[in-house]
């Protein structure tokens, strides 16, 4: 399992960190939340993995999964959507005034 | 508790304000609510005051971050009540003579404003007990002194002035930060009082000198000290109220009441001498003698200002408690002159229309009240008898003659001191008989005549103390000044006497020297400027600094021409190989010994996840290799986030599942929207070379990332988690303890968090702004957009389930306390559920139904959010401490309540309404601008065109 997840943040990161060195917006866009998700995943892991025993308090049970890196992935989720929406705002507002989508606002 | 002493600090800061907005109601309003506020500080003192006398010393105190050793803390003992009085007093007068001399077009709104603010500052610093608190009051009389001088600001050597000011202040207030820094180190504590009373292990340690040097750095900066004086003569563009009030009487005595507050603490050393004394002679001579160059009337006391300052330093600098007293007492004198000095050059500016010396004359013959004021303060300037300057004056000589007496080396002390004294009779001599007499004016702008009898009043006031206090100094001064200088010394005061006579002394024969000296300097005057012109006058510190300041920002410029090209690639590529650089460098010594792989056992992996993880992967790189084709690439984005969610399941995070599931959604939603408005296809510009370049890249950022996540995985480590585990049921009322930590234990970071996602609203809502875009009239095939009704079965549904999903949103707040849930997740859901109408049934439906515009959303959830957090100090409980309980409610059964879900349902708003701003806005854009009606019909126009194109 911590292969499995070590690879998949790996290839997310690579593929996002493509995509982010792109000339035009959306790929960049498209890059950036790849990136997210692996750096999600990333915080997420710190926590080590745990299957089968979420943070919910039971009486019966006494092996619970360490709360602490979810609560900070799970704003960093939010957040990450009001940064990738933010961006999405500022490449079009960027198309609107340069007429075009090229990152550095060449044609 | 003295709680005056913080209320009499805060007054002013709240005048401020009400200055700025009376200022928009009415001309004068502004200066009537300032002298009020300062009456109000003033009346606010005299109760503390009584008790300094009695010889008290007045603590206020209040915890703030003990954990750094700053808490609020205000004293006021007989030093800071002496510059309190004197910021008050001397406040009170600027405000009315200000009222008289600002023109007409001058926005008095704002010059109180400032000046308000600026007395506040000025009040906090001499009255802080905590240094770091210090330091931020003296950086804020910085800023404020900058918004003074520059309040002309369409006058560029005003702008100049305050930027001079500011940089030359504000560098030395950094400096100073370090110092006080090192001081509380050194002492274990910011409390002024624990400073003063660990003179001895100050002086002892090895960071005595780094500390001592920083803080004079800040000293000397702030009162004008060579080589740092230049900055004041340029901070006369400012207004002459300004000057009277922040250049002789406040914010340049600022340096020198650090001195005398950190006296015992730092001086009777040999570095404090070698330092502190030969940089207040050389202010001293050098002031002096530049005085009488120049030829504008603010400009010459701004030189004599300077030369007092280094006075005052000398003074400190010789060390003696005598010489502490002197310096004191010059303080207040200074002041007092100084201040009736630039209001009676700011009369004569206001009546004659010029401050050049050489076109003033013989203004006697217009405004003789005007000038026999100016005549009294400047002879208190000069020193001579009978007025308040010629007693600290005296004071002065005879601490050199002392000195010359006790070290051998010294004897040059008393010969400087008279030469300046001798100057300073000089430049008095020129600003009286220069400006009052000497024929009748020839260039005046226009005919001079005394002012308005208001604005003479604050100068006569000061004059008159001058004299009073030069004939009856220990009637007048006399018992603040041992209050003060007691309080400087902080231990028993040396014998001293206030009096005119002292028999024939040196420091006597030291003074009629200086009279004469002074008198045959004057008579010589034109030989002395063109010598002057020929010599020292060449050389003009001001372009030395802008020489500086220029190779300074040229340095920066080449810089940044080197580190920041303008292409976003090549910055991103520079620090994600600094990235991996620093992450490598890190896992180095494991991966060369081959113990990447930690001692933890693996979890084995079972074959649905790794299938899971196949589409991951899969869907990752067909993002890649597909994302030219936008459309595509979107569609196989959205898997890898499925998947994602799917991987926070498996691994007992419900929450995470939860809300990246949700916000899954709204992003795909989000560049759906935007991809309608940005080209369908990525144009394939990078060369094959390049794009291997970046996959390198790429693949070296990814195998980094992977080993340090392996490297991690597999070792053990020490988690808080158990105590939040723990706590989260008795402590937070909730058994949810990813929820019980945002909402609760780590409600603050939370706050945070939302305040953030607001100002990316906020910041998105202004880019949407005006925001025009030309939605394309076709897809990429030429085919054009389907502008049908929106699909019946589709549009019942949304309608239909609607409510049903707003349930499931309060049904998900409530429970998330609990279990997996909370106000983020819920407002997700919300946000979807109404996405889904507009999506359903369009804008032209949805918008009279669902109010768009939902942003107060937005700040109405963080007011409630914080409401929450501060509702807890009502119950004296620190910020956000949430209260839970049982409650029974019929029908519905038993309930574990919390506040912490109030402040849950403030997340929910802002979440729901950043997620609609955002989403219905960018919807809108389009619709806004071509109506449904029209746009059929051009849809109409579009077919019928392709129909007739593809004739052709």
């Amino acid at each position: 399992m911590e292969a499995l997840i070590a690879i998949a943040i790996g290839v997310l990161t690579t593929c996002g960190v493509y995509l982010l060195l792109r000339a035009r917006t959306f790929p960049v866009v498209l890059g950036l939340t790849l990136l997210s998700y692996g750096v999600n995943l990333f915080l997420f892991a710190m926590g080590r993995l745990t299957v089968g025993a979420p943070a919910i308090i039971e009486p019966a049970r006494a092996a619970y999964t360490d709360p602490l890196p979810q609560a900070l992935v799970l704003t960093a989720i939010v957040i990450g959507f009001g940064m990738t929406a933010f961006v999405v705002v500022l490449a079009l507002r960027a198309r609107a005034d340069l007429g075009t989508d090229h990152v550095d606002g060449d044609q | 508790m003295h709680s005056s002493l913080p209320l009499m600090v805060s007054l002013p800061f709240v005048g401020a304000l009400l200055a700025a907005w009376s200022g928009t109601q009415g001309r004068l309003w502004s200066a009537w609510v300032s002298g009020g506020v300062a009456l109000a500080s003033l009346g606010l003192l005299f109760g503390p005051a009584l008790a300094v006398m009695q010889g008290e010393t007045l603590l206020w105190q209040a915890t703030w971050v003990p954990q750094i050793g700053l808490d609020l803390g205000f004293r006021l003992d007989g030093l800071s009540l002496l510059f309190a009085l004197m910021i008050l007093g001397i406040g009170l007068l600027v405000v009315l003579y200000a009222r008289y001399y600002l023109a007409d077009q001058d926005p008095m709104g704002r010059f109180y404003a400032y000046l308000m603010l600026f007395m506040g500052a000025m009040l906090g610093l001499v009255t802080s007990e905590n240094l770091i608190q210090m330091a931020i009051f003296w950086e804020l009389t910085s800023i404020t002194s900058f918004l003074l001088v520059s309040y002309w600001r369409h006058r560029s050597e005003a702008r100049q002035g305050a930027r001079m000011a500011l940089a030359i202040t504000g560098a030395g207030g950094l400096a100073l930060l370090g110092g006080l820094l090192l001081l509380g180190q050194i002492v274990g504590s910011y409390q002024l009082s624990d400073v003063l009373a660990a003179a001895d292990s100050i002086k002892a340690s090895p960071l005595y000198l780094p500390a001592l040097l920083l803080i004079l750095l800040g000293v000397f900066t702030k009162s004008a000290q060579f080589p740092f004086h230049f900055w004041l003569p340029h901070a006369m563009a400012a207004p002459t109220p300004v000057s009277a009030y922040l250049h002789s009487a406040t914010m340049v005595k600022a340096g020198v009441f650090l001195l005398a507050r950190l006296f015992p603490a730092l001086s009777d050393t040999a570095a404090w001498t070698w330092i502190v004394a030969p940089v207040g002679l050389a202010t001293l001579v050098l002031g002096a003698y530049t005085a009488l160059f120049k030829h504008d009337l603010k400009g010459l006391l701004a030189y004599s200002t300077i030369s007092h300052l280094g006075l005052i330093t000398l003074l400190f600098g010789i060390g003696t408690p005598l010489a502490a007293v002197a310096a004191v007492f010059h303080i207040m004198n200074h002041a007092t002159f100084k201040a009736s000095l630039f209001m009676a050059a700011g009369i004569i500016d206001h009546e004659a229309g010029t401050r050049d010396m050489r076109r003033l004359s013989g203004l006697w013959h217009y405004m003789p009240y005007t000038g026999l004021l100016a005549m009294v303060a400047a002879a208190a300037m000069a020193g001579v008898p009978l007025l308040n300057g010629f007693l600290s004056k005296e004071m002065f000589f005879e601490k050199t003659v002392f000195m010359a007496e006790l070290t051998d080396s010294a004897w040059l002390l008393p010969v400087f001191a008279t030469l300046a004294g001798a100057f300073a009779v000089a430049y008095s001599l020129r600003f009286i008989h220069d400006v009052f007499f000497g024929g009748a004016p020839t260039e005046l702008p226009r005919i001079p005549h005394e002012p308005t009898r208001w604005m003479k009043v604050p100068v006569e006031i000061l004059v008159v103390i001058c004299v009073a206090v030069g004939i009856l100094p220990g009637l007048t001064f006399g018992p603040l000044l041992y209050l003060a200088a007691g309080a400087t010394l902080q231990g028993p005061l040396p014998e001293f006497s206030l009096s005119v006579w002292h028999g024939f002394t040196p420091a006597l024969g030291m003074s009629v020297l200086a009279l004469l000296g002074g008198v045959a300097i004057y008579a010589v005057r034109r030989p002395l400027f063109r010598l002057h012109e020929q010599s020292f006058g060449r050389f003009d510190a001001r372009a030395l600094f802008i020489a500086l300041e220029s190779a300074l920002l040229g340095l920066a410029a080449w810089l940044d021409q080197r580190l920041h090209r303008p292409s976003l690639q090549r910055m991103l590529a520079v620090i994600l190989l600094a990235a991996v650089a620093v992450v490598v460098a890190g896992l180095w010594p494991s991966l060369r010994d081959g113990t990447l792989s930690g001692p933890l056992p693996l979890t084995p992996p079972d074959p649905v996840s790794i299938a899971a993880m196949l589409c991951l992967v899969v869907g990752a790189v067909g993002t890649v290799v597909l994302h030219r084709e936008r459309w595509t690439a979107l569609v196989m984005l959205s898997v890898v986030g499925l998947i994602v969610a799917l991987a926070f399941v498996k691994l007992s995070a419900p929450d995470l599942a939860l809300t990246q599931l949700s916000v899954e959604m709204v992003t795909i939603v989000l560049l759906l929207l935007a991809l309608y408005f940005l080209p369908k296809h990525t144009p394939r510009e990078s060369s094959l070379p390049r794009r291997l370049r970046d996959l390198t890249l790429a693949g070296a950022v990814g195998l980094t990332a992977a080993a340090l996540v392996w490297a991690v995985l597999t070792r053990p480590y020490q988690s808080i988690a158990g105590w939040f585990l723990d706590n989260s049921v008795p402590g937070g009322g909730g058994t949810n303890v990813v929820n019980v930590i945002l909402v609760d234990f780590r409600g603050f970071d939370t706050l945070g968090e939302i305040t953030v996602l607001a100002i990316a609203a906020v910041g998105i809502y202004m880019l949407l702004q005006g925001l025009r875009l030309d939605a394309p009239r076709a897809d990429a095939q030429g085919r054009p957009w389907s502008w049908d009704t929106h699909p019946l079965i589709l549009a019942t549904f949304a309608r239909l389930l609607l409510p049903l999903a707003l349930l499931v949103a309060v049904f998900i707040l409530l429970r998330g306390h609990n279990l997996p849930g909370g106000g983020f997740i819920a407002g997700l859901v919300v946000a979807v559920a109404l996405v889904m109408q507009y999506l359903a049934n369009g804008i032209t439906w949805t918008r009279p139904r669902i109010s768009g515009q939902l942003h107060p959303l937005i700040g109405i959830g963080l007011l409630l959010s914080t409401a929450t957090g501060l509702g807890s100090w009502y119950f004296d409980r620190p910020f956000l401490t949430s209260a839970h309980g049982h409650f029974h409610l019929p029908l519905i059964g038993d309930l574990e309540l919390a506040t912490a879900m109030l402040f849950d349902l403030g997340v929910l708003m802002v979440v729901v309404g950043i997620t609609l701003v955002i989403l219905i806005r960018l919807g809108e854009l389009d619709a806004l601008e071509y109506p449904p009606a029209r746009g059929r019909r051009r849809v109409m126009a579009a077919r019928a065109q392709l129909r007739r194109g593809g004739g052709h």
